[in-house]
């Protein structure tokens, strides 16, 4: 009976295919990525288990640890209007020009009585030194002011679409009566719906919205 | 390279003409591959991670109109009270100046899941309704964190609400922080 010869195949596979797949996964992820631009304020964001990712445009309310407030209308956002409504109501007595000036900064962490002399200012103080909107007193709380300012240049819109943008974003060290002036702001404007910027965390294995989600 | 003659053997082509060695030019790209998804997990792990979430929050209409002030009964109330230094306080239904030592208790985040558990399973739903009152000294990072607990408990919107401090709440946390060594 004559032999079966099996013949002696090579285990070396070609891995120019896989190379090419890896590498173009690599420059997927690197470029689909959205760099997160360098933080001017720094704030440690406490954690949720929220899995809503929080929207690009927004108007945002930035609470620093040290307790400084700092307002951020995005770019799709009515942010000239604001500007406009707010030196109308408050009778800023700013130019068309200054408020052009003004809408170029992307924040707004100053007293509206400093406003002016910040847009003529020739060495303008950093957003990081700036002192921030004052409301630690509920008396002069310009929060409220400006909340206003944004719910009258949304009235009449989609007031869903509003509450979606409205965010707060606040350092785990701020303290509670801070927050609670800010609440105060937009409850004072009937507006009872915002949302919080916090980190993703996992949902705690063994809590009730791990179990429920296990059975859905 | 060029002095080695390679050319052993086989057809020449001539005197004096060398021919180099035909190299491969297959390398092996297996480590090339390794590093390729090395770099790929590192980059999806590291964004996921850093993704910020966005937390609804409702807050209920102010309302100085007796009969829409709302009720709740002594038996289902849980009031948590967030204090400095990531304390916390709790009570449950009202606090009576009687039994004040005994209702009075302390905790933290840790723990807290447990008793709100706790309670949850032992009052009927339509009861149940925990109170959040925050401390002057308590930090937004509590704030959120016991709203999250909320939800990690799956506690339906409306039986918790955030609602003011009392100076008699206020005062018994100052005795407790006395009494605790809480700085």
């Amino acid at each position: 009976m004559p032999k079966v010869k099996l013949p002696r195949k090579s285990t070396n596979v070609d891995m120019t295919a896989m190379c090419d797949v890896a590498f173009l996964l690599l420059t997927f992820f690197i470029l689909a990525t959205k760099q997160k631009p360098a933080e001017v304020l720094a704030v440690q964001t406490p954690s949720s288990i929220s899995a809503k990712a929080a929207p690009d445009k927004s108007i945002l309310i930035t609470l620093t640890a040290d307790g400084r407030a700092f307002l951020t209308l995005g770019d799709e956002t009515k942010k000239k209007e604001i500007l406009e409504n707010i030196n109308l109501t408050k009778q800023m007595g700013l130019s068309p020009d200054e408020v052009n000036k003004w809408n170029k900064q992307e924040f707004i962490g100053l007293p509206l009585s400093q406003i002016k002399g910040y847009l003529n200012a020739n060495n303008p103080i950093q957003p990081a030194q700036m002192p921030g909107i004052p409301i630690k007193d509920t008396l002069n709380n310009e929060m409220v002011d400006w909340i206003r300012s944004v719910s009258n240049v949304y009235a009449g819109s989609d007031q869903t679409a509003l509450q979606q943008m409205l965010l707060v974003k606040g350092d785990n060290a701020v303290l509670y009566p801070l927050f609670k002036n800010i609440k105060q702001a937009f409850k004072k404007n009937e507006i009872y719906k915002f949302r919080i910027v916090t980190n993703g965390e996992s949902i705690p294995i063994g809590s009730e919205v791990f179990n429920e989600s296990i059975k859905s | 390279m060029a002095e080695i003659d390679t050319s052993g053997g086989g057809h020449k082509k001539g005197p004096g003409v060398k021919k180099g060695k035909k190299l491969s030019t297959r390398v092996d790209l297996t480590p090339m591959v390794d590093l390729g998804f090395l770099l790929i997990t590192f980059f999806v792990f590291t964004t996921t991670m850093a993704q910020s979430t966005a937390m609804n929050m409702n807050e209920p209409k102010d309302s100085d109109d007796p009969d829409k002030i709302m009720k709740v009964k002594n038996s289902g109330a849980m009031t948590i009270l967030l204090g400095k230094q990531d304390q916390i306080y709790y009570y449950y239904g009202q606090l009576d100046p009687a039994t004040l030592s005994e209702q009075w208790k302390t905790t933290d985040y840790k723990e807290v899941r447990q008793l709100i558990v706790d309670k949850k399973k032992s009052t009927p739903i339509d009861d149940l309704m925990y109170i959040i009152k925050s401390d002057k000294e308590s930090t937004f990072k509590n704030a959120i964190d016991i709203l999250d607990e909320m939800s990690i408990s799956a506690i339906p919107p409306g039986h918790y609400a955030e609602v003011d401090i009392t100076p008699a709440e206020e005062e018994m946390i100052r005795q407790t922080e006395l009494a605790n060594g809480i700085q």
